[in-house]
């Protein structure tokens, strides 16, 4: 079964004249690692809304097309029992945290899930120590800083062990070595848990690529409603630099995509160091 | 034109036990562009707050023109100062976007018509002009980023405090808003951007302070200090891109325009290979 299964789906919000999304074909399998990106605006949320029965249950409008998540259709399915399978981290951690402790916050939906005590406990200490904060435990999520209330809103997500994990812009908040560490653990995790016989399919909505670049299976990009590129990650960044779409593409490949044709470069540099080094280790010597 | 001059501050919230800012001084001046860095938690918002009297010190000083923050109100020195909050949603109440932006230019006085005129400029200059008359909790993440600080940068302020202006930016807004900042700088105006994007930063910033668990560990020029290695591991930081590519080729005074670039990588590739 896929994980989500979009066709034909077409959303507009209630009182917008302009639809959200349009046209929408979408099949991700069981296991995949997917990034969704486009410029700001294009319906990325939109379309994450949709795949946690959000829309159209709490946002009112106009759906038409199918949706289905694990074969369950979103527009008669509950988001509690969506939920159960999906869980997501949305963009803005504020809205997301809401009880006095981090460990409170993170208990809650192991709670709901009416689990017993000790694997509730079991799991909180898992998510606190897959985010890396232990030490924020009894903290109140009031007075976290940003990046830190971005990881206990992750932490009280990983601990419903959900099959399909939904990230909205999980870096945003975060310095860069702890959002390279993030994306690392996220990978890690997904792997431990595949390793246990789970399939995680992991989607990552975000603008920034360059560190979820070597863990994605496909890059989807939507423009205006629509899916216009879908596929291997580097054809599509190579493509979206060719037709000028506003997506942050890396600096690095920024660079090897307008030079790799006249330099006759046959790989893709993962460093700036390899990169130097296909043209020929330029020009400081020389 | 503005001065913020701070001094051995020390600031400690409300019932914690730590301080979240340890011995910071520095003076800011007219025209200057500086990033405030460091990991999270590093105490960056908290030492924004503290530059536009939002939070007043709990030891030490800040001085804005020469006068302590504890004897300036907060519209005051707003007006003086702009402050974007890193979460749009915390700053918005209107339920136009025009009327975010009016607002503040109501506040300070500005006539309807002078208003109408800046709110039409503003709208233009970050592309916001079609959801005028929307609400702006309907806005994408990105579009209540940029009606965030279009709404405090319309009153133009002598000096702009933007907490994490990338975030929630495609490819082409974050050049936009580039573009915006370093206009202001050009014009004499004072930008303080606290963000983690490196990249950003290095394009529009000459000065960067750097906090680490709320001190001060590196204060000067921003290329000096984020070619730093053994600091920019210190503060969980990443080289930019410009800096690391500079240190490979042994070219200098890159900037962040990639088709110049690539056709210099290419240049001197051919002259290498003939």
């Amino acid at each position: 079964m896929a994980a989500v299964e979009l066709r034909k789906l077409y959303f507009r919000y209630a009182g917008s004249e302009k639809p959200a999304l349009t046209d929408i074909d979408l099949t991700i399998e069981e296991g995949e690692s997917i990034l969704i990106t486009g410029p700001s605006g294009c319906g990325k949320s939109t379309l994450v809304r949709v795949l946690m029965g959000l829309i159209p249950h709490s946002y009112p409008g106009e759906l038409k097309g199918e949706a289905y998540v694990f074969g369950m259709d979103v527009k008669n399915t509950p988001v509690s029992r969506i939920a159960t399978r999906c869980g997501i981290v949305f963009q803005n951690p504020d809205n997301q945290l809401f009880t006095f402790s981090v460990e409170d916050d993170v208990a809650f939906g192991p709670e709901n899930l009416a689990l017993p005590p000790d694997e509730i406990g079991r799991r909180v200490d898992e998510a606190l120590q897959l985010v890396g904060i232990e030490h924020l435990r009894h903290s109140s999520p009031n007075n976290l800083s940003g990046g830190e209330q971005q990881k206990a809103a992750i932490a009280s997500i990983l601990s419903m062990k959900p099959s399909l994990l939904i990230f909205d812009e999980p870096t945003s908040m975060l310095d860069p070595s702890s959002s390279a560490s993030l994306i690392q653990r996220i990978f890690e995790l997904k792997r431990s848990l595949d390793e246990t016989g789970g399939k995680t399919t992991v989607i990552i909505v975000e603008h920034r690529i360059d560190l979820l670049l070597k863990h994605l299976s496909r890059i989807v990009v939507v423009s205006e409603g629509r899916v216009i590129l879908d596929g291997d990650p580097l054809r599509v960044l190579e493509d979206s630099f060719r037709k000028k779409i506003p997506i942050n593409i890396p600096p690095l490949l920024q660079i090897y995509f307008r030079v790799k044709d006249k330099c006759g470069l046959k790989n893709t540099p993962a460093t700036v160091k390899e990169l130097v080094s296909m043209l020929g280790g330029l020009p400081s010597n020389g | 034109m503005v001065k913020i001059v701070v001094e051995s501050l020390y600031f400690r919230y409300p019932e914690a036990s730590d301080y979240a800012l340890r011995n910071i001084s520095f003076r800011i001046v007219e025209g200057e562009s500086v990033a405030i860095l460091g990991e999270n938690g590093a105490g960056k918002t908290t030492l924004a707050k503290n530059l536009n009297g939002l939070l007043k010190p709990t030891e030490g000083s800040v001085k804005i023109d020469g006068v302590d923050t504890r004897n300036l109100s907060v519209a005051k020195i707003a007006r003086k100062i702009g402050f974007v909050n890193h979460n749009p949603e915390h700053q918005f109440f209107a339920e136009k976007v025009e009327d975010e932006v009016r607002f503040g230019l109501r506040n300070f006085g500005f006539s309807e018509e002078a208003a109408d005129k800046t709110i039409q400029e503003v709208l233009n200059v970050f592309g916001l002009e079609e959801y005028r008359g929307k609400n702006p909790f309907q806005l994408s993440g990105g579009e209540k980023k940029r009606l965030a600080i279009a709404s405090i940068m319309a009153w133009r302020p002598e000096a702009l405090i933007v907490d994490e202006p990338t975030i929630g930016m495609d490819y082409a807004q974050k050049l936009n808003i580039r573009r915006v900042l370093r206009s202001i700088v050009s014009e004499g105006r004072c930008v303080i951007v606290i963000t983690h994007d490196v990249d950003f930063a290095a394009s529009i910033c000459e000065r960067a302070i750097i906090l680490s668990r709320g001190e001060v560990i590196g204060d000067g020029r921003l290329r000096d200090l984020l070619s730093d290695d053994k600091l920019v591991e210190k503060a969980s930081l990443r080289k930019p891109f410009l800096i690391e590519l500079e240190k490979e080729t042994g070219l200098t005074g890159l900037e962040e325009d990639f088709d110049a670039i690539s056709s210099t990588l290419v240049e001197v590739f051919q002259k290498c290979r003939s």
